[in-house]
């Protein structure tokens, strides 16, 4: 393969969501404020900004109305303002309208597509100047010799199923500072975790999984601007979950669930939980005549103001979900990904205007502005509710209405995260597999039927990019300790025991079907899975998500 | 040798596509657009040619609206040299592309023009030939090999039941088949390259072609749902379901 070619930048930002957006925006205002001159280029693994972007979403606008006050006249799709919220605990059968509680109110807000979101923002980025890149993911951390983070190089492509044809070679972008912006559970964070110990000090991170459907309703049954939370059932109390259901514009209603990945229990499945939900009497009216236009999944950071690495290093910043800015009790991380970017990017372009030749640098000024901002204030409010659940739902939600009502949040103690999600699964021994009940293909679906409608492909011609360190574990230890949990966790249908007829049970890993949710790097039991980038332009391509 | 390879954006072919609510339409709402594969291919056979110093400049040229940029830009990024893009908010039948793609080649002077065999959204495999046709140069269509001399062309044609090698005098219209290459990855510094190659952007009036359709779309439908499979115990019960139920035997 021919030698990789390299393009130098100001900044480099990997990732094109709302924070990786918001940066690129952020630097070039300010750019354009001090007549500085900074060259921002963008990496986005998707096909194109949105394809990969999937939320629920009810946005807050109060980061956009910081960043692009005219939002209105630019035409941003913020078409639906919120309008009646409900909070239900359902039962199997039953359903108690519940006071909301206050983080869940949503005056003010929208509900949008945040895909459609991010195509807009990205937009607004390049009419500022900044290059963005879609359908090149970056594969790899380049470092200076004094260990400072150089830039990113994008992956190799067309080397082949087993990596050893002539492909072409990727490209090395340099840049003064990385921005690494790549949502939940990116894949090079995970390396500059451990190459500048960014986590010491901090809780583990803990995470949910959040599965999502796009409805098109009969038009007597839309109500736009309606949001409808769900807790209780199908879970069980000592899990936690909950379900969301908006109704955007266009007679669309989002429907999607959310399961804590702190779950025990290896026979759980995310993906049929949210099936099953679909089914309560209380919810599945809206569905009725209607049709299902999409399908998708992503993981969330639920660990909150506890679990936030350090967020600067030699070289790089963190920012949005990939550090874990999300407001677990409001299930909301957009608008706190999009004002950890714009902190950051005011950090970069003082520590640019300032930099001396040669030296490396760290914008260490971000950590102070983010402990001096209302986003700090706004997590350290809700820090303690998502660990509360782990004493389970009817402890949690008495702590959490006295936490917040009481204590408005200021409570003096904080409770941590004590185990990563991997470490909470229970073998297969001790627990009690759970019967789902069979799709009807109307209301509820099999998994293939649902990736089919995310539009996932990736070209057959490369390595898998989901990563076995140890080829025996998935037999060894996954399936006879915990029944291959991965068959369950996976919402795209990846992992299948095939050969158990024969004797000779052995896991398949689909790879193209991968939707990017990242749940097998977080919840596999001995973290043998790795995800690493594909070719770029791989994975699905949400519309409207 | 100049060569014109028109290219049109169509729906990506990993998006699965329905109709919209009310039956109009195909809902493209924020679906991933890509160039249509066969036109990626016909931009491929191009730039070889280009490469193998069989053919100098080649003009990309697209018809619709601003958004076809990006594909233009995408086969800048490939290696194609100057793009156009008439500009035009309606939707073309093949005829009126026809049309307008011969006021380009009188305007651009080609000896070569290279288009896909079909856009997979329409599917109508047309313009190429009508083309052709308006323009009286020779076609040939389904090429999976194209051998390009000074004056004329080999060129093998996918047809039904095998290979037919044809030889065209220049100037000629090819249209291509899937199998005649496999388009090349575009790479950063080539799209980069592209953002600074030339894309001239032409009213569709300026054209002074009647575009109007000559035809009127009665309906459209999705195909009928699949039914879901049924396991069978062994290879008598098959046999009985093919002749019984499926009565294909
Ligand atoms: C089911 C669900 C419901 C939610 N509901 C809401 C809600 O109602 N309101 C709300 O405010 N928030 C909600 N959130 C949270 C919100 O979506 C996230 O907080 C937000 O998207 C985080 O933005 P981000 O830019 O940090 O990361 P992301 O939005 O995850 O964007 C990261 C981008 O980087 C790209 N990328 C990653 N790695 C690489 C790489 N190596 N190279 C190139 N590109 C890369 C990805 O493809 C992606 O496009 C929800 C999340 C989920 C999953
Ligand atoms: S393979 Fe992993 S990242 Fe991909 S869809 Fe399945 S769980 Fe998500």
């Amino acid at each position: 393969m021919n030698a990789r070619e390299s393009m130098e930048y100001d900044v480099v930002i990997v990732g094109g969501g709302p924070s990786g957006l918001s940066a690129a925006i952020r630097l070039k205002q300010l750019a354009a404020d001090k007549g500085q001159d900074i060259s921002v280029c963008l990496l986005e693994k998707g096909s194109e900004i949105g394809a990969h972007i999937l939320s629920g979403a009810v946005l807050e606008p109060r980061t956009l109305n910081e960043l692009i006050p005219d939002w209105k006249d630019k035409g941003a799709p913020l078409n639906t303002p919120a309008q009646k919220d409900q909070f239900l605990l359902l039962t199997e059968t039953e359903s108690i309208q519940l006071p909301t509680p206050p983080q869940m109110h949503n005056e003010g807000n929208y509900i949008i597509s945040l895909g459609n979101f991010c195509r807009w923002l990205g937009q607004q980025a390049e009419e500022l100047g900044v290059e963005i890149y879609p359908g090149f993911a970056a594969a790899e951390v380049l470092y200076h010799p004094d260990g400072s983070v150089k830039g990113v190089a994008t992956g190799n492509v067309g080397t082949g199923k087993n990596g050893d044809q002539e492909g072409e070679p990727g490209i090395e972008l340099w840049a003064k500072q990385t921005v690494f912006a790549e949502g939940c559970r990116g894949s090079l964070t995970k390396t500059l975790f451990e190459r500048f110990k960014l986590r010491n000090g901090a809780d583990p991170q803990t995470y949910g999984i959040g599965i999502k459907e796009l409805w098109e309703v009969k038009p007597e049954l839309h109500q736009p601007g309606k949001i409808t939370h769900t807790a209780g059932w199908p879970m069980d109390t000592a899990t936690y979950g909950g379900s969301f259901l908006y109704h955007l514009e266009n007679n669309q209603v989002v429907v999607g669930f959310v399961v804590g990945l702190d779950y025990q229990n290896p026979y759980l499945s995310p993906y049929e939980e949210f099936q099953r939900f679909k089914t309560h009497p209380a919810i599945k009216g809206v569905f009725e005549g209607g049709r299902r236009l999409s399908y998708g999944a992503r993981a969330i950071s639920e660990g909150g103001l506890q679990s936030i690495p350090k967020l600067t290093f030699p070289g790089g910043v963190l920012i949005g979900d990939t550090a874990g800015f999300l407001n677990v009790p409001k299930i909301k991380g957009t608008h706190t990904a999009m004002k950890s970017a714009m902190l950051a990017a005011e950090a970069i372009a003082e520590a640019l205007a300032t930099a001396q030749e040669g030296q490396p640098i760290e914008a260490a000024a971000y950590t102070d502005k983010f402990k001096q901002s209302w986003l700090y204030d706004e997590l350290y409010r809700v820090r303690n509710i998502r660990p509360s659940f782990r004493w389970g739902l009817w402890p949690a939600m008495l702590y959490s209405a006295l936490d917040t009502y009481l204590f408005r949040g200021k409570a003096p103690w904080t409770l941590h995260h004590q185990h990563a999600d991997h470490e909470c699964l229970k073998p297969k021994d001790e627990c009690t597999p759970i019967a789902y009940p069979k799709p009807d293909g109307v209301l509820t679906f099999d998994r293939l039927s649902s990736v089919f409608i995310s539009n996932t492909n990736h070209s057959e011609d490369q390595p898998p990019h989901l990563k076995l360190k140890d080829p025996t574990v998935p037999i060894r230890v996954n399936l006879e300790k915990y029944d291959a949990p991965e068959q369950r966790y996976c919402p795209a249908g990846v992992y299948e025991i095939v050969g158990r007829e024969e004797g000779e049970p052995r896991l398949q890993i689909n790879a193209q079907n991968c939707v990017h949710c990242k749940t097998c790097d977080i919840k596999d039991p001995t973290q043998n899975i790795g995800w690493v980038t594909p070719e770029g332009g791989g994975g699905p391509n949400y519309p409207n998500m | 040798m100049k060569i014109v390879v028109p290219v049109k954006r169509v729906i990506d072919a990993n998006v699965k596509v329905r109709l919209k609510a009310d039956g109009s339409a195909v809902d493209s709402d924020n679906a991933k657009m890509s160039m249509n594969p066969f036109d990626e291919i016909a931009v491929e056979e191009a730039i070889r040619l280009k490469e193998a110093g069989a053919a100098g400049e080649i003009v990309a040229v697209s018809i619709g609206s601003d958004a076809c940029q990006d594909v233009l830009r995408a086969a800048l990024a490939m290696g194609a040299d100057r793009a156009l893009l008439i500009r035009t908010e309606a939707v073309l039948e093949p005829l009126a592309v026809a049309k307008l793609l011969r006021e380009v080649v009188a305007r651009e002077q080609p000896r070569l023009v290279i288009c896909g065999k079909q856009s997979t959204d329409g599917d109508a495999n047309q313009a190429g030939q009508m083309l052709a046709g308006l323009l009286g140069w020779p076609q040939a269509t389904f090429a999976s090999k194209l051998d390009l001399g000074t004056d004329g062309a080999t060129v093998t044609r996918e047809i039904d039941g095998g290979l037919e090698i044809i030889a065209v005098t220049l100037p000629a219209v090819v249209t291509t088949d899937l199998r005649l290459n496999s388009p090349r990855y575009t790479t950063l510094p080539n799209i980069m390259k592209a953002k600074k190659k030339p894309l001239d952007v032409v009213a569709l009036d300026e054209f002074g072609v009647d575009t109007r359709p000559r035809l009127t779309t009665l309906g459209l439908a999705e195909p009928a749902a699949r039914s879901a499979g049924v396991r069978v115990a062994d290879v008598a019960e098959l046999l009985a379901k093919l002749k019984n139920e499926a009565k294909v035997i």
